[in-house]
């Protein structure tokens, strides 16, 4: 069912934007849709944006975007909450799908590291984890990325607006490359790049500009890490540079964090 | 017999730029080949000094450097990164536009004349292999055809093979034996720098009446000829016999895991290849509804949306994806169209991150087949 349809009578279907454990640079995404904006004002009811607007509605919520990964007790149940209130939920950005950067304490000690950061550690109320939200509740839709891509985010709003699917693509960065005719880093200049077994989506930010790409959409389906790892290896990139590359914005996504692994130490 | 011999004639290698005036003066865009970030692109050039002079690829499975050459020729280099194929058949592109009312409104075809300079024998071959996909048969992209009959093809006959290259194998090149409106030999030797210009169609010899030149005498020709016949016997990859036949007898075969392990399933063999011509078409729609949109970009036998029919992908493993690229590419596609659908260019093999090489693959598929058969008989 669509939003819209369970809207007999011509209301607007209500739209929140949650964050959990992030930055804000996804939610930010949709205030950058400057040219779409008015349109999206138009056709939802942003009900819930605390980074545009102090007034809030209760719910409950025909679309919810969840920014954010899941970090402290707190955002265990608040989690719950909102999955009740919502009809959909999309969840956006790295840390929504993949738990973000400070992931990478997954693999870690927690209390040292918490002692290594703050000068008083105890007053840290954090999980020793941080998870995708799909760890805790069950997702309709993901848009990958840090940030999302502004393109993906109104896709995925009009799509399921007109109760289709949205047209968000599975293929790699490569193919991103060579849709604009961006040569190859890797092949032309033997800079490791992650775009391979990463999930397109980005514009092709980073080859565009001769830097190989460092992850941000995830891996994609059936990405073939040990095999990228192997040929990075033979280019020249050593066990810890390796082991880095997969250590970014995704680096909790389970095809990242183990190829990490297998170069720890 | 060299068809375009009967009508070729010799200009200094200053000529080239008179060519390039003399399709401007026609109202053609004039495109060569061009050194961009690393790369050779195909796109518009203002005359011969934008070409690559004097470089050469250093190429193999996985790697593309662009180095100096050993002499100061324009065309020692092969293959921009993508060839025609962009301009034939966009990488993106919007189909038409639909509002309110229901009228679809196709969105016009572009195409103004193109003159290409440069193109080597395996990139004519893959033109008119892309012709008889988009052109032959029932159903006629017509949007590829207004582009296809836009251009005006000056093929250059090759020198010098990158190590990639197998078009002698696959009977492409080195030499084109036509599909080309004009075609190029670059001459030279210790004190002397000269094209050997030859028309292949009508329009091609009405430019080539307009160029200044001496009849090309027959010790031009002889070592046109016997440049393209060094360049055959330099190749270092070829593609084996009756490939169509092995991989029909292969379906099944551990291989296609082994070359799983290694393949990434990226997509980047198919995008770079000049014949392949997958595309996928997506409709669009504006966030108020009123107005929507059809775009077709290519797509891949590589990705997993691909293969998708209703309630999931066909081809979920990567080894079913790199067989059907290359049972279609070299067997399947004589099926289909009549011929195979690899011209021997290489791009695939350059251009992979992890450099599979489809002549590497075959060879390796043969001689599992062989030690099998062996073991077979001795048992
Ligand atoms: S630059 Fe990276 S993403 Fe682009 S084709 Fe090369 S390996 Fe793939
Ligand atoms: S063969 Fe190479 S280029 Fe093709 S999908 Fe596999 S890894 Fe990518
Ligand atoms: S399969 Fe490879 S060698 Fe053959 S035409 Fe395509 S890119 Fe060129």
């Amino acid at each position: 069912m669509t939003p819209r349809e369970t809207k007999p009578g011509g209301s607007r279907p209500k739209l929140a934007v949650w964050k959990f454990s992030s930055c804000d640079g996804c939610q930010l995404t949709l205030l950058d849709c400057e040219d779409e904006l008015l349109d999206i004002a138009d056709a939802v009811e942003i009900a819930y944006f605390l980074e545009a607007t102090r007034t809030t509605q209760p719910g409950p919520y025909d679309v919810s975007l969840v920014e954010g990964s899941i970090s402290t007790a707190h955002e265990v149940e608040r989690i719950q909450e909102i999955r009740r209130d919502s009809r959909i939920l999309i969840t956006i950005g790295a840390c929504a799908t993949a738990g973000g950067i400070q992931a990478l304490r997954n693999s870690m000690d927690h209390e040292s590291l918490k002692a290594s950061v703050y000068p008083s550690p105890q007053f840290i109320d954090a999980l020793d984890t941080s998870t995708p939200i799909a760890d805790h509740v069950s997702v309709d839709y993901e848009l990958r990325g840090c940030p999302i891509d502004k393109h993906q985010l109104v896709e995925a709003i009009t799509a399921l607006l007109k109760g289709r699917k949205p047209s968000i693509p599975d293929y790699s960065q490569c193919t991103e490359c060579k849709l604009a005719g961006t040569a190859c880093v890797m092949v032309t200049k033997g800079i490791p790049c992650l775009g391979p077994v990463t999930q397109g989506g980005c514009g092709n930010l980073c080859p565009r500009v001769g830097r190989g790409c460092y992850g941000c959409f995830g891996p994609k389906e059936g990405a073939n890490t040990a095999a990228l790892a192997a040929d990075l290896a033979a280019l020249g990139a050593d066990r810890r540079t390796i082991r880095d590359l997969f250590g970014g914005f995704t680096a909790g996504a389970p095809a990242f964090a183990e190829e990490r692994s297998r170069h720890d130490g | 017999m060299d068809r375009a011999a009967d009508t070729s004639v010799v200009t200094p290698a200053g000529g080239l730029d008179a060519l390039i005036e003399v399709l401007r003066a026609r109202g053609y865009q004039v495109w060569g080949a061009q050194e961009t970030d690393g790369a050779l692109t195909l796109g518009p050039i203002a005359s011969a000094s934008d070409l690559p002079r004097g470089r050469i690829e250093a190429a193999e499975a996985g790697t593309v450097r662009l180095i100096d050459g050993p002499r100061d020729a324009f065309f020692d280099h092969t293959l921009p990164m993508q060839g025609l194929k962009r301009a034939v058949y966009p990488a993106e592109e919007r189909l038409y536009e639909v509002g309110m009312d229901m009228a679809a409104e196709e969105d016009p075809v572009e195409a103004p004349p193109l003159a290409v300079l440069g193109l080597r024998p395996c990139d004519l071959a893959a033109l008119e292999t892309l012709t008889a996909v988009f052109e032959d048969g029932p159903f006629v992209d017509t949007r590829f055809r207004r582009r296809r009959e836009a251009l005006l093809l000056i093929a250059v006959n090759c020198m010098r093979p990158a190590a990639t290259c197998f078009c002698a194998s696959m009977n492409t090149g080195p030499r084109a034996e036509g599909g080309f409106d004009l075609v190029l030999d670059e001459i030279l030797e210790d004190d002397r720098h000269v094209f050997v210009v030859g028309a292949g169609s009508a329009k091609g010899r009405e430019i080539l009446d307009a160029l200044s030149g001496e009849p090309a005498g027959e010790a031009d020709l002889k070592t046109a000829r016997a440049g393209s016949r060094a360049c055959a016997e330099a190749q270092q990859r070829r593609m084996g016999e009756d490939v169509e036949a092995l991989l029909k007898r292969n379906y099944e075969h551990p291989h296609w895991a082994a070359v799983a392990e290694r393949c990434l399933s990226c997509a980047n063999c198919t995008l770079v290849c000049p014949t392949c011509f997958c595309g996928t078409v997506e409709d669009r729609s504006s966030l108020d509804g009123a107005q929507a949109e059809r775009w077709r970009r290519w797509d891949s036998c590589f990705s997993l949306d691909f293969s998708y029919l209703h309630g999931g992908a066909v081809r979920t493993e990567t080894a079913s994806r790199y067989r059907q690229w290359i049972t279609h590419k070299l067997s399947h596609w004589h099926d289909q169209f009549g011929q195979s659908g690899c011209v021997g260019c290489g791009r695939c093999i350059a251009w992979c991150p992890v450099g599979i090489d489809i002549t590497a693959e075959v060879a390796a598929l043969a001689a599992a087949e062989r030690t099998a058969g062996q073991a077979g008989k001795e048992a």
